[in-house]
C-alpha cells in the first residue's frame, strides 16, 4: 500500500554518483576551459593503420580546371596561351620563392595566398586560429595539391602546438590534419575543422 | 689532531687557506686548519667524517657562501676574493646515508576503479597502498604482486581525501557527501561507525602525530563548510568543533608541537591549540585562497616511528610497544625538527608562497614570488632543506628552506602540475601534470631525470613510497601506474 501511495510522488535520486569526479583541490575551480582534448589514442591508431579517414565532408563538388585557374595571354601579340592563374586560395610555403617570370607556368597571386586557417576543434566546439603547414590533399586533383590550391573539402596539416596535445608516449604533438569546410574564395578566410 | 690524507702535502705554488667546518645550526667543528685551494669535496669528506668520529662515514655536502663545493674549493671561489688572513667557514650537511634510485618504468597498470582516481597514499611504512576514486570506492592494493587486494565500499560519493594512521593501521576516508569511514587494510573492512557531522564535502584529513599519542586516536578534518572537526576515532564521535573561518577550509595540519594549523579560502591561516580547541593565532597576509600547506616536519609526522634508512624490500607493519613506538617516532621528531620551532610554508591563488613560524610570530617570514599562476601544493622535502612548490603555470618552483632564496625552476611539463611528492632521501622529486606525464627530477642537479609517460589522461594524485621503491600514480584515466 505504501508503493502504491509513493507513486505519484517524486523521490530524491541518491542512488546515482554525478561523473566527472574530480580532487578536492579542483572541486571550486571551474571545470577546465579545454575539455578531454586527449580523446582515446588506441582508436586512433588503429584507424590510421586501417588507412580510413573519416573526414566530416566527404562529398565535394570536383572543381574543373577552368573553375580554378584562368587563361593568362601573353607575347607581343597576346597570341601564346600557356600560362595559368590560379583564382582560388592558395598556401605556398615559407621558404617560397617564385620561379622566373618568363618561365612560370602557374602563377599564384600575393593576395590569394593564406598562412592562418580558423581550426574548430569538434569536441571542445572551440576554434582557434592556426598557422597551416601545408596541404594534404586536394579532393578535385592532385595538379591542385601540388599546386598547394585550397577549396572545399581540402585536408590541410595545421600546427596545433599551442593546444598542449601530448601522445602517450609522452611527445607533444605539433602537427595536425583539419579538412575545409567552406569556400574560401567566397569568404575571404579559411574555416577547417580538427580530424581527431 | 684528525689524520690527515696522503695527498694533501703541500704543493709550493698552490694557495693555502684557513678553513672552519661548521654545521647548520652554526657550531664550529675542530678548530681551524688550513689546505690548499684546490682541496675536492672527497678530501674534505674524509676530514670532516674523522672529526665527527663517527662509527661509519657519512656523506656530506659543502657549502662556502651559499654555494655548493662540487669540483674544488678554488672553482667555487673563483668569482669571489678571498682573504687570505681570515678564516673560511665552510657549512657541511650531512645527506642520507640510503641513497633512493630513481624510478624508471611503469611496472604495472591497475586497471580496477570504475571512475577517475581522486587521491592515492602509501602507508608510512611502505605496506600497503590505498586509492580513493570517483566510483565511491577506496581501494586497497598488494604491493608485491601489484594486483588489487580489497575494495572498500561504504562512501556514496567521490571519495576525496585519504589519510594513513602514522602508525599504518587504520585509513580514513573523506568523502563529498560530508561522511568519513574508516577502514583497516589488512581485512578491507570497516572500523567503527561512519563519522558525519560535516555539512559540506571534506576537503583534508589529519591524523594526531604518533610521538603524541601512540594509539593513534584522534583525526582532524577539513570541511567546505568552514569548520574543523576533531573525532575520537576509538568512540566514533566528534570531540571538537573549531570553527572561526569564515569560507571552505583547504588544509588542516596536526604540527608535532600541540598546535594545529588550518588554512582556508578566506585568505587566513589560524593556528589552534590541539588540547583544548582554542584559537591561538591568525596569519593574515595572502591576497587569494590559501590552497596549500606544508610544515617543516610533514615527512617526519606522516611516517612516525619508521625510519627510511632501515627499509627492506618486503615492507614489515612496525612492531614494539606503543611506548616504544612514541619513543623512537619522538627521536626521529626531534632530529628533523632541531632547536628551531616548527616552519609552515603556505602556497595560494595569488601566485605567491608565504614561510612562517606560527608558534612564535604572526608576521610571515618571507614572501615567495615568481610563479605566474595559482600554486596547487607545496612541500618540504624531509630533510627539510629545500621547499617544492608545483603551480598550474607549468613549473615547479624549488626555494631553499632555510634562507628562503629562490633556487630554480624545473620546466618540462606542459600544462599544469597537479601534485608532487619526495623521495625519502630527498634527492628527488616526482610531480603529476594535466598533461597525463609524470616527471622525475634530480633536486642535486636541479634538472629532469626520467620522464614517465603512460597515462591516458590527466594525473590527479601522485605518491612516492617512504621506503623508496615505489611511485603510484593515479588520474582521469581510472586506472593506476605503479
Amino acid at each position: 500500500i505504501k508503493m502504491h501511495e509513493k507513486r505519484n510522488t517524486k523521490q530524491k535520486n541518491d542512488e546515482k554518483t554525478p561523473k566527472g569526479a574530480v580532487p578536492a583541490y579542483l572541486l571550486d575551480r571551474e571545470g577546465q576551459t579545454r575539455a578531454k582534448v586527449l580523446s582515446n589514442m588506441i582508436k586512433q591508431k588503429r584507424k590510421e593503420k586501417a588507412g580510413k579517414w573519416e573526414v566530416p565532408v566527404p562529398k565535394v563538388r570536383a572543381q574543373g580546371e577552368t573553375e580554378v585557374l584562368k587563361v593568362i595571354r601573353t607575347g607581343k601579340r597576346k597570341k601564346k596561351a600557356w600560362k595559368r592563374m590560379v583564382t582560388k586560395i592558395c598556401f605556398v610555403g615559407d621558404g617560397f620563392t617564385r620561379k622566373p617570370p618568363k618561365y612560370e607556368r602557374f602563377i599564384r597571386p600575393m593576395g590569394l595566398r593564406f598562412k592562418k586557417a580558423h581550426v574548430t576543434h569538434p569536441e571542445l566546439k572551440a576554434t582557434f586560429c592556426l598557422p597551416i603547414l601545408g596541404v594534404k590533399k586536394n579532393p578535385s586533383s592532385p595538379l591542385y595539391t601540388t599546386l598547394g590550391v585550397i577549396t572545399k573539402g581540402t585536408v590541410i596539416e595545421v600546427n596545433v602546438s599551442e593546444l598542449g596535445l601530448v601522445t602517450q608516449g609522452g611527445k607533444v604533438i605539433w602537427g595536425k590534419y583539419a579538412q575545409v569546410t567552406n569556400n574560401p574564395e567566397n569568404d575571404g578566410c579559411i574555416n577547417a575543422v580538427l580530424l581527431v | 689532531e684528525p689524520a690527515v690524507p696522503q695527498n694533501m702535502s703541500p704543493d709550493e705554488d698552490v694557495q693555502r687557506l684557513l678553513i672552519q667546518f661548521r654545521d647548520e645550526a652554526g657550531e664550529s667543528l675542530g678548530s681551524p686548519f688550513d689546505v690548499p685551494v684546490t682541496i675536492t669535496p672527497d678530501k674534505l669528506q674524509l676530514v670532516c667524517n674523522a672529526l665527527l668520529q663517527k662509527d661509519e662515514p657519512v656523506p656530506l655536502a659543502f657549502f662556502v657562501h651559499d654555494a655548493e663545493i662540487v669540483v674544488s674549493l678554488e672553482k667555487t671561489l673563483a668569482g669571489q676574493s678571498v682573504e687570505t688572513e681570515k678564516v673560511l667557514d665552510i657549512i657541511y650537511q650531512p645527506q642520507a646515508v640510503f641513497r633512493v634510485r630513481a624510478v624508471t618504468r611503469c611496472t604495472s597498470s591497475l586497471e580496477g576503479h570504475t571512475e577517475a582516481v581522486i587521491s592515492v597514499a602509501f602507508s608510512p611504512t611502505g605496506k600497503y597502498l590505498a586509492s580513493g576514486s570517483g566510483d565511491t570506492t577506496v581501494r586497497f592494493w598488494d604491493l608485491s604482486t601489484e594486483t588489487p587486494h580489497f575494495t572498500a565500499k561504504g562512501h556514496r560519493h567521490w571519495v576525496l581525501s585519504i589519510a594513513w594512521s602514522p602508525d599504518g593501521k587504520k585509513l580514513a576516508s573523506g568523502c563529498k557527501n560530508s561522511q568519513i569511514f574508516l577502514w583497516d587494510p589488512a581485512t578491507g573492512g570497516q572500523i567503527g561507525r561512519v563519522l558525519s557531522g560535516h555539512s559540506k564535502w571534506i576537503t583534508w584529513l589529519c591524523w594526531e602525530p604518533l610521538h603524541i599519542n601512540p594509539e593513534c586516536r584522534y583525526l582532524a578534518s577539513a570541511s567546505k563548510d568552514g569548520s574543523i572537526r576533531i573525532w575520537d576515532t576509538l568512540m566514533g564521535r566528534c570531540d571538537k568543533i573549531l570553527t572561526s573561518h569564515t569560507q571552505s577550509v583547504t588544509c588542516v595540519k596536526w604540527g608535532g608541537d600541540g598546535l594545529l594549523y588550518s588554512s582556508s579560502q578566506d585568505r587566513t591561516i589560524k593556528v589552534w591549540r590541539s588540547q583544548d580547541g582554542v584559537l591561538c593565532r591568525t596569519l593574515q597576509g595572502h591576497a587569494h585562497w590559501v590552497n596549500t600547506m606544508a610544515l617543516s616536519t610533514d615527512y617526519v609526522l606522516r611516517t612516525g616511528a619508521f625510519e627510511p634508512a632501515e627499509a627492506t624490500i618486503n615492507p614489515q607493519d612496525m612492531s614494539g610497544s606503543l611506548a616504544q613506538l612514541k619513543e623512537k617516532a619522538q627521536q626521529r621528531y626531534n632530529q628533523v625538527r632541531g632547536q628551531e620551532p616548527e616552519r609552515l610554508v603556505s602556497g595560494s591563488d595569488d601566485f605567491t608562497l608565504f614561510l612562517w613560524r606560527p608558534a612564535e610570530d604572526k608576521k610571515p617570514l618571507e614572501r615567495m614570488t615568481g610563479h605566474q599562476a595559482l600554486i596547487n601544493q607545496v612541500l618540504f622535502s624531509p630533510d627539510t632543506r629545500i621547499i617544492a612548490s608545483a603551480s598550474f603555470d607549468k613549473s615547479i618552483k624549488l626555494w631553499d628552506g632555510r634562507t628562503r632564496k629562490y633556487l630554480t625552476s624545473l620546466r618540462g611539463h606542459v600544462s599544469a602540475v597537479y601534485q608532487i611528492a619526495w623521495s625519502a632521501d630527498s634527492r628527488l622529486l616526482v610531480s603529476g601534470s594535466s598533461d597525463s606525464t609524470l616527471k622525475v627530477w634530480d633536486a642535486k642537479t636541479k634538472k629532469l631525470a626520467i620522464d614517465l609517460p603512460g597515462h591516458a589522461d590527466e594525473v590527479y594524485a601522485t605518491d612516492w613510497s617512504p621506503d623508496g621503491q615505489r611511485v603510484a600514480s593515479g588520474g582521469k584515466d581510472k586506472c593506476l601506474r605503479m
